[in-house]
């Protein structure tokens, strides 16, 4: 059989800094879609226990034990990131593997909220939107979920998209970089 | 103009589509009378003043939104998920 070679999203790209803010690929591991069967949000719960999660409210994101995640990314619909799902949610949950589907930025330093703020119509500053926090929004015009975490924010994009997200971000980097180059 | 999805938060305009008005909810029975087909499909309503009508929050939580608002002053009342209304 032969011998295929797995690539990442943005396999070769060295992460940007520019702008005040540093721009880099991220390795997420296992992304799987939990969307809740009616009326199965309790059960869930119970079920999720044993990774130390809960269902996340709309908004919300959790941190598990041994790096699982699990983010809020609809009604009765979250990822599962970091791990993956446990037997106890069959029956519970529709679970598929969305892995392969997604490109994920971390995004950081001091300038990140600026430069999302051009491309992002929403108040994604510390005060609105603090670590544990999760969001669907449009990055320009491509759907992305947006986390906070301590050391600035973690972008996952449709990895068709990932290019464009990239170039998008980088972009807005340079034109902060040549404007704090005026002001000088 | 700005809507407060219940899932989402405060969120401009430009992330929802607009769809139509809240008749589009109450679709007639298919032995309905052609009359009442008619006005499902056809007749709508021109209000100056408090209005329900559907929009779909398609950069956020992809969910459909029953929006009531005023034609003539704009003001958003309530803005509620189409999936958890009470039929
Ligand atoms: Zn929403």
């Amino acid at each position: 059989m032969a011998e295929l070679i797995a690539k990442g999203p943005f396999d070769g790209q060295e992460p940007v800094s520019a702008g005040g803010a540093v721009l880099a690929p991220l390795a997420l591991g296992p992304i799987w879609s939990l969307a809740l069967f009616p009326g199965q949000a309790k059960a869930a719960e119970q079920a999720l226990k044993p990774l130390d999660l809960g269902f996340p409210a709309p908004g919300q994101w959790l941190q598990g034990k041994a790096g699982a995640r699990l983010v809020w990314t609809g009604r009765d619909q979250a990822f599962l990131i970091g791990a993956e799902p446990l037997e106890a949610l069959a029956g519970l949950a529709a679970i598929t593997d969305q892995s392969d589907g997604w490109a994920a930025l971390a995004l950081k330093c001091s300038a990140a909220e600026a430069v999302l703020a051009r491309l992002v119509p929403v108040d994604l500053r510390a005060q609105a939107f603090p670590p544990g926090r999760a969001i669907r929004a449009g990055l320009n015009h491509m759907p992305a979920v947006i986390l906070r975490v301590e050391s600035g924010f973690e972008i996952l994009t449709f990895r068709s998209m990932a290019r464009t997200a990239w170039h998008e971000l980088a972009e807005v980097q340079a034109h902060l970089a040549a404007r704090a180059a005026l002001t000088v | 103009m700005r809507l407060t999805c219940p899932l989402c938060g405060d969120r401009d305009r430009r992330e929802f589509t607009y769809y139509g008005a809240e008749d589009y909810l109450h679709r007639p029975a298919a032995e309905a009378p052609l009359a009442d087909w008619d006005g499902y499909l056809h007749l709508r309503d021109n209000p100056a003043g408090e209005t329900r009508d559907l929009w779909y929050h398609e950069a956020g939580c992809a969910q459909w939104l029953l929006v009531s608002r005023n034609t003539v002053t704009h003001a958003i009342s309530k803005v509620e998920l189409v999936a958890e209304r009470k039929a």
